[in-house]
């Protein structure tokens, strides 16, 4: 307590040295917050977004599916199997087909998926019903990335080209009924929804598909062969393993920060040292304790993390609370990146993180408020008394 | 140890390295103080008067001979019990005064009580009683940097004596006060002397600190050469 009551005393004294330490501190701890809070915001705005537009709860794979690689979607199609035909008959699991084609807007040519879906499904977030238009030409849905790619609008046709199941190449008019909004760039770049009926038809293989995506009500009672489960986290791992390589590239930031921060720290205790060696020398000289005057040292280091903390309680929160409600616009082709990323992102700060983050600060500069004040208990009372240098 | 003495040195060296020989700055002092004395110890520069006043106060320890401080051998002091009999007992005054730039006037009074301890209200009493002693109780709120020389020296004597100990040690407290502002800081601790009868211990070579000395204790190159009890 003593210890305590004195440092208070000594900070306040010090005045704008202190204020200054504070404020870096506080704005260490602050972005660190801040990031940290807005990469989990991102983080579960993205496995939401992704398992509402894409993954669902799991999926099954065709056995040759593999989709880093075009060329096995010629052979990963069969028959729905008789395990869950019940399933998509009921619509709790959705069938896709998936076949390499081209598209050629305004005469030039493009690579895409073309991914037959159910137009009825409600697995995933992906508007089918348009898909059921009637039209001369093939009904198809796109999202916003492909549209802006291929410069296309709702109400244009366009040319397309696929190969069916014996390799002929056949072409279309397609007419696009709907562009879709989507955070999740893999639902929507590069590809185009037709009606699942209809693909088959393209592709001369009725009644197949390359996967299955899993809805809620679903159970998996038996596997199935021939065909692949891959459970939610499977599907999610590389978007997980992309958040971790952000967190740890931003942790780099951090670090830097705190370092900054520590030295600011660091110098000021060391800077203490040299010039209070006679405030030293009088505090033992009215019989404090070498100890005491060490620990008095620390805690006064260690306030500031204290005061930081307070600082951020105070003028933090208000603005942490308001980025939680207004959220963070991302600029404009910040979701070209590959990720699923909202237009705008609402960070999550959490009682643990800001914790958790507020208790590493205070850690990390009592450790830095210790190691100088150290050297206190190497000094000699009388030569500090007169404030030699030692 | 004589009764009523609560200071006895004897055979007491102190010699500190220095390259690969080392300095004596005492060698062989024999002293005893009695309670209530207002002595001091006298003489030029280098003379070992501050080691001496540095002993006694447990700051340092002797190479050889003994020290004993109320009781308490002080080379046989672990650091923790030495700044326990500071804290208690020992009250210091130095010639630069020591006093906390950051803190106000009573603050600085009020250090010592926290080190003891004492209720919020007992500090309170005894650092405005202290610093009435001293004729400065106007001044709490000013910090050391507002006051004059005389006055940080005041506040000083305030704080040495706000615990009432039974020894305080002065080292060169006028060497940096003007003529009327030093008689004036040796009046207020010749009064307390009186009043309280607080020793004190004195290292000065200053003409206006000896007229007011009791006992004149002589220092030179580490020796006693002369101890006159002076009787007005």
């Amino acid at each position: 307590m003593l210890s305590l009551k004195l440092a208070w005393r000594n900070l306040v004294g010090a005045g704008l040295r202190t204020w200054l330490n504070v404020i870096v501190l506080a704005f260490v701890l602050f972005m660190m917050i801040w990031h940290y809070g807005l990469l989990d915001g991102w983080n579960q705005q993205a496995n939401k977004d992704m398992q509402a537009w894409e993954v669902g709860n799991g999926q099954y794979w065709h056995q040759n599916y593999d989709p880093y690689d075009f060329f096995t979607l010629e052979e990963s199609h069969a028959k729905i199997p008789e395990a869950l035909n019940k399933a998509t008959t009921d619509g709790i699991i959705t069938p896709v087909l998936i076949t390499q084609g081209s598209v050629y807007p305004d005469g030039r040519i493009q690579s895409m998926l073309l991914k037959g879906i159910n137009p009825d499904q409600k697995v995933v977030a992906i508007p089918g019903t348009d898909l059921n238009t009637e039209s001369e030409e093939i009904p198809v849905v796109i999202g916003r990335r492909m549209a802006k790619n291929c410069k296309l609008q709702e109400g244009d046709i366009t040319t397309i080209r696929w190969r069916d199941v014996n390799g002929t190449f056949d072409a279309a008019e397609v007419k696009v009924v709907k562009v879709f909004n989507c955070n999740v760039p893999s639902v929507d770049a590069g590809q185009m929804y037709i009606h699942i009926k209809k693909v088959q038809e393209m592709m001369q293989a009725p009644d197949e598909a390359t996967m299955f995506i899993i809805g809620e009500d679903f159970e998996m009672n038996e596997t199935v062969s021939g065909w692949e489960y891959k459970d939610f986290d499977f599907l999610m791992t590389e978007m997980n393993e992309m958040m971790k390589m952000k967190k740890v590239g931003g942790s780099f930031m951090y670090v830097i920060l705190m370092l900054l921060a520590m030295l600011a720290i660091f110098d000021t205790q060391v800077l203490s040292i040299f010039r209070r060696q006679k405030e030293i020398g009088t505090y033992i000289a009215m019989g404090m304790t070498r100890r005491q005057v060490v620990s008095l040292f620390t805690v006064e280091g260690a306030m500031h993390a204290i005061l930081a903390v307070i600082f951020i309680a105070i003028f933090g929160t208000p603005l942490l609370i308001w980025l939680m409600s207004v959220g963070m616009s991302m600029p404009a082709g910040s979701d070209d990146m590959g990720i699923a990323i909202a237009e705008t992102i609402y960070p999550v700060y959490g009682a643990g993180l800001i914790i958790g983050t507020s208790l590493l600060v205070f850690i990390i500069t009592l450790i830095v408020s210790y190691l100088p004040a150290r050297k206190i208990s190497k000094m000699k009372p009388t030569d500090a008394i007169k404030g030699k240098i030692q | 140890m004589e009764q009523n003495s609560i200071v006895t040195i004897s055979g007491l060296i102190k010699r500190f390295p220095i390259g690969k020989g080392h300095f004596t700055a005492l060698n062989g002092i024999d002293l005893t103080f009695s309670k209530g004395q207002f002595a001091g110890v006298v003489g030029p520069s280098g003379s070992g008067k501050t080691t001496l006043l540095n002993i006694i106060g447990s700051l340092d320890n002797p190479t050889e001979g003994k020290a004993n401080v109320l009781g308490q051998e002080i080379g046989n002091l672990s650091t923790k019990k030495a700044a326990l009999l500071r804290r208690k007992h020992l009250g210091f005054i130095f010639q630069t005064y020591n006093l906390l730039p950051v803190y106000t006037v009573f603050e600085n009074v009020e250090f010592p009580l926290l080190l003891l301890n004492m209720s919020g209200s007992e500090r309170k009493k005894a650092v405005m009683d202290s610093l009435d002693w001293v004729g400065i109780a106007d001044k709490v709120k000013s910090r050391p940097a507002q006051l004059s020389g005389g006055e940080c020296q005041r506040v000083a004597i305030a704080r040495a004596m706000v615990k009432k100990p039974e020894l305080v040690l002065a080292d060169e407290p006028t060497a940096n006060l003007d003529s009327e502002n030093s008689h004036h800081i040796l009046q207020t601790m010749e009064n307390l002397n009186k009043d309280l009868q607080t020793t004190f211990i004195f290292a000065t070579h200053d003409d206006k600190v000896i007229k007011y000395l009791k006992r004149k204790i002589l220092l030179e190159d580490g020796k006693v050469t002369a101890d006159d009890i002076i009787t007005n």
